[in-house]
């Protein structure tokens, strides 16, 4: 547990399933994410991990079980999937930044249209927060002219903007060349010590080692295996786990 | 030193090439290319012999000087064209303050507008000194020279109105609400203008030639928009009855060819009409142009729709935007100009499908032909005739065409 962390759980997981079409890929998740955690949840390819962090702004719809988050459970009502999604914010794997707009208005437009801020607010808000991803000279140029590290911090920036009280990364750096990783990382880094409660996807190990309150090890739609990442890493308890961990380290 | 060589700068051999080298490589680079390319030169310097040969002394070109208010307005009356001199002064007043405004993409179609009016400015100025020499009326000469000079009035207003305008936008941006109001009435504001009321009032019987065309396609391709964006998002939508309702109404339309449907506006829709309540003519094409183009741009919109990736929409959705913000903000930019060659090459067809509305008794262009044709002075001129009204259709089509370049250039289509 991290100097943040409190007791109140922000995000409530009972017994939730997935299908697509006849593929169970959610199969039964129950868990509970505490206001200010970091969990780093990994596994292997197809083992539900991403389609499960979807799940809690509702991009993709669960149906059986329940999902409670910050005090509002997700149903078909639009108007709470909508003040769901004003306190999620997203972090996407191909950053889909809006390419028609220039990075700062990809930031502006949620505060704008969803917080109705102004655009003055906005743009001082979107700029301050540029400055903080050290990429606030990059602000009038389109996403297109800026390299995938850049790309995913203004996207950072974007979720940022709206103030969410979540933040949920969907393997963040697994799009990047090698050398931008570490820029992005260091963002969320800072991002963590900040208190952010975060719920990241990712197949960085170094990351979930250092910053990581909890790893959930994800593998056939279950939780296989969770624990502080100490124990998970030096001391994994499923054969499964250790296979994982023993194939990751090796890289 | 070996740093020096490995990143001197090398240049990129040279691959351009003389136009003697061009020829020799291109058009006599072996002994039948050389009998092709004469055989290609003869056929050519034929052509064009025989064509220029009819164009400069068989060609009986008074046809269009005699007949050009009929061309450009048909029956409207002479003595009430200061009612299209106001529209087209009103229309350009809104286009330069566009302009002035927006710039980027509205300036482009405003230049290109000019270049339309200083085309039809200039085609006139010819056409006085042929007017004398012809063999009909006094009275109708001086017609003519009336004609000229207020078409002449006109245009140069309308051009200084658009020119000043545009300088009074630049400065006023806060004009843009009661701009955008502006455009909307101006639709409305043109139907009454040239009705006219009262004992003044101009049938739109009267309404006729390019007038008449320039009115139905403008009308079609603005108002085919909107009703094709939702039609678009209806077929892709979650909703079985809207989705079921959309492609039933796409797929229909798009069964049917353009004159079923203008004849079904003229002849069905009178009698499920309540009364005596008669739709005008003209405002029946205009809904029948629209309801045809409409399909076909519902169309075109949804392959640019598909064309936007999933990841946007899900982007959007987790900042949390509605449905329809998402939609006016991220989608439809993105698959609009995604398919901007599309609704441009519709809009032209459309331009040209006006002349299908013959079949219910209006008199654009075509039908100006059909009847300067009639006319005993001027038969077997077929070809004088139609090749002006080809070169008129030409020059807004291929504006249309420009602008449309203009507008992927400056959105950088493919870059962004």
């Amino acid at each position: 547990m991290n100097e943040n962390t409190t007791n109140d759980p922000i995000i409530i997981c009972e017994d939730v399933h997935k299908w697509f079409d006849d593929f169970h890929v959610l199969k039964g998740i129950t868990t509970t994410f505490k206001k200010g955690e970091r969990a780093v949840i990994c596994g292997p390819s197809g083992s539900g991990k991403s389609t499960f962090i979807r799940t809690i702004n509702r991009l993709e719809e669960h149906q059986r079980g329940t999902i409670i988050v910050d005090g509002i459970e997700l149903s078909n009502d639009l108007r709470n999937i909508n003040l769901i999604r004003q306190e999620v914010g997203m972090v996407f794997q191909q950053f889909n930044l809006f390419p028609h707009l220039t990075n700062i208005k990809n930031i502006t437009l949620g505060p704008i249209q969803v917080r109705k801020m102004s655009k003055k607010a906005a743009e001082e808000a979107a700029l301050a927060l540029l400055e903080r991803m050290d990429i606030a000279d990059q602000a009038y140029k389109y996403p297109s002219e800026v390299s995938g590290g850049q790309q995913q911090r203004v996207a950072i920036a974007r979720a940022l903007a709206m103030e969410p009280k979540i933040m949920l990364f969907d393997e963040p750096t697994s799009a990047l060349d090698p050398e931008m990783i570490s820029e992005v990382l260091d963002v969320m880094r800072e991002l963590a010590h900040s208190g952010m409660t975060m719920l990241v996807v990712t197949h960085e190990m170094g990351f979930a080692r250092e910053v990581a309150d909890r790893v959930m090890f994800f593998d056939e739609g279950v939780v296989v295996e969770e624990a502080a990442p100490a124990d998970f890493f030096d001391n994994p308890q499923h054969d499964r786990t250790k296979l994982f961990i023993s194939q990751t380290l090796q890289h | 030193m070996e740093d020096n060589t490995l990143t001197q700068e090398i240049k990129p051999p040279d691959t351009s090439k003389g136009p003697v080298r061009w020829l020799r490589d291109n058009l006599f680079s072996t002994w039948y290319n050389t009998i092709l390319t004469c055989l290609g030169l003869v056929f050519l310097f034929l052509f064009f012999k025989g064509f220029l040969t009819w164009v400069f002394t068989q060609a009986n070109w008074r046809v269009i000087p005699a007949n050009l208010q009929i061309l450009m307005i048909g029956p409207f009356p002479i003595e009430q064209v200061w009612r299209i001199g106001i529209v087209f002064c009103t229309l350009l007043t809104l286009l330069g303050l566009s302009a002035g405004i927006w710039r980027g993409i509205v300036l482009q179609m405003a230049i290109a507008i000019v270049g339309v009016c200083l085309l039809l400015l200039l085609i006139p100025l010819d056409v006085v000194k042929e007017a004398e020499n012809t063999s009909a009326t006094l009275e109708f000469n001086l017609n003519i020279f009336y004609l000229i000079f207020i078409k002449r009035i006109w245009l140069l207003g309308g051009l200084v109105l658009l020119v000043g305008t545009f300088f009074i936008g630049r400065k006023k941006d806060g004009l843009k609400k009661w701009i955008i109001g502006g455009w909307i009435l101006s639709f409305p504001w043109t139907m009454i203008m040239l009705h006219g009321f009262g004992e003044n009032t101009i049938s739109t019987t009267n309404w006729g030639g390019l007038l008449l065309t320039l009115l139905l396609a403008a009308v079609g391709i603005v108002a085919c928009f909107p009703l094709g964006v939702l039609l678009a998002l209806g077929r892709r939508s979650q909703l079985p009855a809207i989705r079921w309702v959309s492609t039933v109404y796409i797929e229909t339309i798009r069964g049917v060819p353009l004159i079923t449907i203008l004849f079904m506006g003229s002849l069905l829709l009178p009698i499920f009409m309540p009364g005596d309540f008669q739709l005008d003519t003209v405002i029946r094409a205009m809904v029948a142009l629209t309801l045809f183009s409409s399909a076909y741009m519902a169309e075109n919109v949804r392959g640019g729709l598909q064309a936007v990736p999933s990841g946007q929409v899900e982007a959007a959705q987790a900042v949390g935007l509605s449905y329809s913000k998402t939609m006016i903000f991220i989608v439809l930019p993105q698959a609009i100009r995604a398919v901007i060659p599309a609704i441009v090459g519709q809009s032209i067809a459309l331009l040209k499908d006006t002349s299908l509305v013959f079949i219910i008794g209006l008199i654009e262009l075509m039908g100006i032909r059909k009847s300067i044709l009639g006319n005993q002075d001027w038969t077997g001129l077929h070809a004088e005739v139609s090749i002006f009204i080809a070169v008129i259709y030409f020059v807004f089509s291929y504006s249309m065409s420009i602008v449309s370049q203009e507008i992927e250039e400056d959105l950088g289509v493919g870059n962004n």
